[in-house]
């Protein structure tokens, strides 16, 4: 297949493909990521580089017998390993039986959150939590230091031109996507606050503030968007998500218990841990959002740059 | 305060790089970036202390006890390579400055610095946890913010090697994923020490050997072990200075402590090296990687790449000490790992500093380059003999040990191959040394002054360390020892 | 045997096409989306790990008494995640490649390397 318009659809349908599978196997949590940062996120980035990079792939000349030869005694490999696995499905696995047992019969008394993804994710495993929170930030940053391109003020008479051409060409999505923008922001709030009880949380809720904000300056061009949101704020405030989150664990530390330990956040111990989780995803939802919207921004203003500049060096 | 160092190593870097994004000016950064660094190594120092003197340190996150909760597990093994990796940091750093101005566009200071921070926290962060899914991560932090500084070099091939490191990093850390997955379905827990205890009994089953082979060659792609090193050289050659200098030091050390602390701490030592053929398969790994990487350094006209050649022929002498499973060999490879990072940590400063000044580091370059700039060829000069082991450098002092570990095996040939790869070594350093100073320099080429001082300081730092641990070697000798012993099961 | 092992099996055979994809191809975009294919199928096979009959969402309800393993939900939202900031610095470095040498085919990339050299 050589349009790559077709390759990223198709990757996207994939990524959607594998969340409803994940329903199917009772993933909730892992389904609504996947399907928002998977099949959203990825598929957006992918055509916004795609546009830029050329939508058809050249012809390769080289015959790939080397590539085949690894995949298929890498995949010999696996098939093999998994001969002496547990069937799908079974409930005596090891797999369940040592760790887990403990979060599903006691995280209601120790944490006293419904949600258990949530409870093991924020709390018992809250360390991973914060690392990955952290690789997001850094591929925020990354993208900064790649992609950032230095803004020049003369173009407001350009913006207000390609504004009133948007505006006309397509009138309806303008004005049904402002209507629907707020109810966005507002669910991803409530995705936000709900985690604990449902499907949800901070990352999920990040995405789609962040899908709100992109929405939004698909549809009236990046230089208003830019206008609307402030840059350095947005990134500022990726770096105030990873800082609250880790200033939960200092006051754990300076209230006399181990880093992340929200029993000592108040009197009572779960409601510490109420308090510790709610924080933490503040800090996640925070966080995930300013980088989306930075990688966006970076990649949409690379790309009108090089629609209006052509190559760089050759 | 002090029962959370070891979260303490990790956390201070990990929240000082968004702390950076608040300061704003880079001078500031920079200076608050050396402080942190610069306290990463005074706790590593008192880790160091603290398990040397009274045995393991456990310590739980979130107040969950293991294997419910993360916990982090420091044995002499993990206190002595934070030391490394904190102190490269901290010298390289007193250049940075002065390196960057050079090197990077002006607007991306602060960045660099953040990703600095970054890459700085991944790697403590690997070398502290004593969890196999907190590995992942921190593996993906470090990974990833090496992936953006490297791409930050000036010259556009930068971009490419970058772009190489990613696509072969990410399948190395999805293999790595694959393998603790598989664990974790046979014996349904994640912490480290707990899966050194359920191992033995699914040990023989098809499933624990795929999750072993994935685990391994997901660690070797990270490791450049030969054949699977071909991101390096364009990695290290097209870099920042900087970076180059940190990074060489560092992150392959890290990818070989996985290596080590997943052999022998979760597999166990019988289990490692009996089912499988490990050890003549990396003694043969090793050695080749010696062999071809060291011939291909010689044909080099870029000295970067000359260099980070040789850094793939080193790391195979390490897989050599490491394959020869006793106390001896272990002690050479984790003695090897710390003289390496101060030799390699000392040449590509002095690179950096021949880069500040010259503008390239092609070898037509260095022509007459030892009267222009006379310390910073001399520490290339010492870099080179301590590369080579030379008596009275820390180089010598682990190939002496790591020949001597191969006798006391009774591998004779492979002591033997040992002392010819140094004689190779000597070909490809005489090549700059020749350059540098029997070739006079090019006509019409404008006379460079020496490096300035913020370059020459921690470059002679690290070369007077070489020098000093070469003729004092009882701290190299005595950790490694420890942390050697540590891993067969007799000592903290 | 093959009734209770089939899922793998398909999952292994998602995984090398994926795999496959990111070595073989030489076009970088085509690369990152082989990367992305091959990292969601693994996240497909731990999901699988972590069902059990007749299991429920990992979520407290009342009068349900068999939950779904949550500890690899866990574990794969963070490898989400993880995969999507890769994910994202591959194609910002693919970009600024396309801008540097006027291409994204591996094979005109190295030729035009090479004529430097």
């Amino acid at each position: 297949m050589k349009d790559l318009f077709a390759v990223v659809m198709l990757s996207g349908i994939y990524g959607l493909l594998s969340a409803s599978f994940f329903v199917t196997l009772d993933a909730v949590d892992v389904a609504f990521t996947e399907a928002s940062v998977g099949a959203g996120i990825a598929t957006l980035l992918m055509v916004v580089t795609v546009t830029m990079t050329g939508r058809y792939e050249h012809t390769a000349h080289h015959k790939p017998i080397w590539a085949l030869a690894v995949v298929l005694v890498t995949g010999a490999l696996l098939i093999y390993g998994t001969l002496d696995m547990p069937y799908f499905g079974s409930a005596d696995a090891p797999g369940h039986l040592h760790v887990a047992p403990r979060y599903i019969n006691d995280s209601m008394q120790e944490i006293g959150v419904p949600n258990i993804v949530t409870a093991v994710l924020a709390s018992y495993r809250g360390y991973d939590t914060l690392g990955e929170v952290v690789v997001i930030f850094t591929a925020g940053v990354g993208v900064l230091a790649l992609l950032s391109v230095a803004r020049c003020p003369e173009e407001s008479a350009e913006i207000d031109a390609v504004n009133v051409s948007m505006h006309e060409k397509h009138l309806i999505l303008c004005i049904v996507s402002k209507m629907l923008i707020p109810f966005i922001l507002i669910f991803a709030l409530y995705v936000q606050f709900h985690g604990d009880y449902g499907p949800g949380g901070g990352f999920q809720a990040g995405v789609i503030f962040a899908a709100a904000i992109i929405l939004y300056s698909m549809l009236f061009g990046m230089s208003t968007a830019r206008r609307v949101i402030n840059q350095p704020l947005v990134q500022l405030l990726s770096a105030i998500g990873v800082l609250i989150y880790g200033s939960v664990g200092l006051v754990s530390m300076l209230n006399g218990g181990n880093f992340l330990d929200y029993n000592l956040l108040s009197e009572d111990p779960v409601a510490g841990q109420h308090l510790g989780i709610l924080l933490v995803e503040l800090g996640i939802g925070c966080t995930v959002a300013s980088v989306m919207v930075i990688i966006y921004f970076n990649f949409g203003g690379r790309t009108d740059d090089y629609m209006r500049n052509g190559t760089k060096d050759a | 305060m002090l029962a959370h160092l070891p979260v303490l190593q990790v956390i201070v870097p990990l929240l000082a790089a968004p702390s950076c994004i608040i300061l704003r000016r880079p001078g500031w950064v920079w200076l608050f970036t050396l402080l942190v660094s610069g306290s990463a190594f005074l706790i590593s120092i008192a880790l160091l202390q603290q398990v040397m003197a009274s045995g393991v340190i456990v310590y739980e996150l979130g107040g969950w006890e293991a294997p419910w909760g993360i916990e982090y597990r420091i044995d002499t093994l993990n206190a002595l390579l934070s030391l490394i990796i904190t102190g490269i940091s901290t010298v390289v750093l007193l250049a940075a400055r002065t390196s960057i101005k050079e090197e990077i566009p002006e607007d991306r200071h602060t960045l660099f610095y953040v990703l600095y921070l970054l890459s700085l926290a991944g790697m403590l962060g690997i070398v502290t946890t004593g969890d196999a899914f907190n590995v992942f991560v921190f593996l993906e932090i470090s990974s990833l913010s090496a992936y953006a500084l490297i791409a930050l070099g000036r010259d556009r091939r930068a971009l490419w090697a970058s772009y190489q490191y990613l696509i072969m990093g990410s399948i190395g850390a999805t293999f790595i994923l694959i393998g603790i997955g598989l664990m974790y379905q046979m014996t349904g827990t994640l912490n480290m020490e707990d899966l050194s205890q359920r191992l033995p009994e699914v040990a023989q089953t098809r499933t624990v050997f795929t999750a072993f082979g994935f685990l391994i060659v997901g660690i070797c792609l990270k490791l450049a072990l030969f054949p699977l090193h071909l991101w390096l050289p364009n990695a290290y050659a097209y870099a920042p200075s900087i970076v180059t200098a940190f990074l060489a030091a560092s992150s392959t050390k890290v990818a070989l402590y996985l290596l080590i602390r997943f052999t022998y701490s979760v597999f166990g030592v019988s289990f490692s090296f009996t089912t499988l053929p490990l050890q003549t398969l990396f003694v043969v790994l090793g050695l080749l990687g010696v062999f071809v990487a060291s011939t291909t350094a010689i044909y080099q006209k870029n000295v970067k790449h000359l260099f980070a050649y040789s850094s793939v022929a080193q790391i195979g002498y390490m897989i050599v000490g490491y394959s020869i499973s006793t106390t001896a060999g272990l002690m050479a490879t984790l003695l090897h790992m710390f003289n390496h990072a101060l030799i390699k940590g000392a040449l590509f400063l002095a690179l950096g500093a021949v880069f500040y000044r010259v503008g390239s580091v092609h070898l037509r370059d260095f022509h007459g380059l030892g009267r222009q700039m006379p310390f910073t060829m001399a520490a290339i000069v010492v870099g080179s003999l301590s590369l080579i082991g030379v008596p009275l450098t820390v180089g010598f002092v682990s190939k002496w040990y790591l020949v001597l570990a191969a006798v006391e095996n009774g591998w004779w040939p492979v002591a033997v191959l040992i002392l010819l790869g140094s004689l190779l070594a000597i070909v490809y350093t005489w090549r700059i040394v020749e350059a540098a100073y029997f070739k006079a320099p090019q006509a019409g080429i404008e006379q460079v002054k020496e490096a300035p001082l913020s370059y020459l300081v921690p470059v002679w730092m690290l070369v007077s360390a070489n020098i000093y641990f070469g003729i004092d070697t009882r701290l190299g000798v005595h950790v490694a020892t420890a942390a050697a012993q540590s891993l067969f099961g007799v000592g903290p | 045997m093959f009734l209770g092992l089939y899922n793998y099996w398909i999952m292994v055979v998602l995984m090398m096409i994926g795999f496959y994809i990111v070595i073989a191809h030489g076009n970088l975009v085509k690369k990152i989306v082989g990367l992305t294919i091959f990292q969601t199928s693994v996240f497909i096979f731990y999901i699988s790990i972590s069902n059990i009959d007749g299991g429920t969402a990992p979520i407290l309800a009342e009068g349900i008494s068999r939950y779904s393993n949550p500890l690899p939900h866990v574990l794969i939202l963070t490898a989400i995640v993880v995969g999507i900031a890769t994910t994202a610095l591959g194609l910002a470095l693919a970009m600024r490649i396309k801008e540097a040498y006027g291409s994204i085919e591996e094979e005109e990339i190295q030729q035009r390397d090479n004529r430097e050299c």
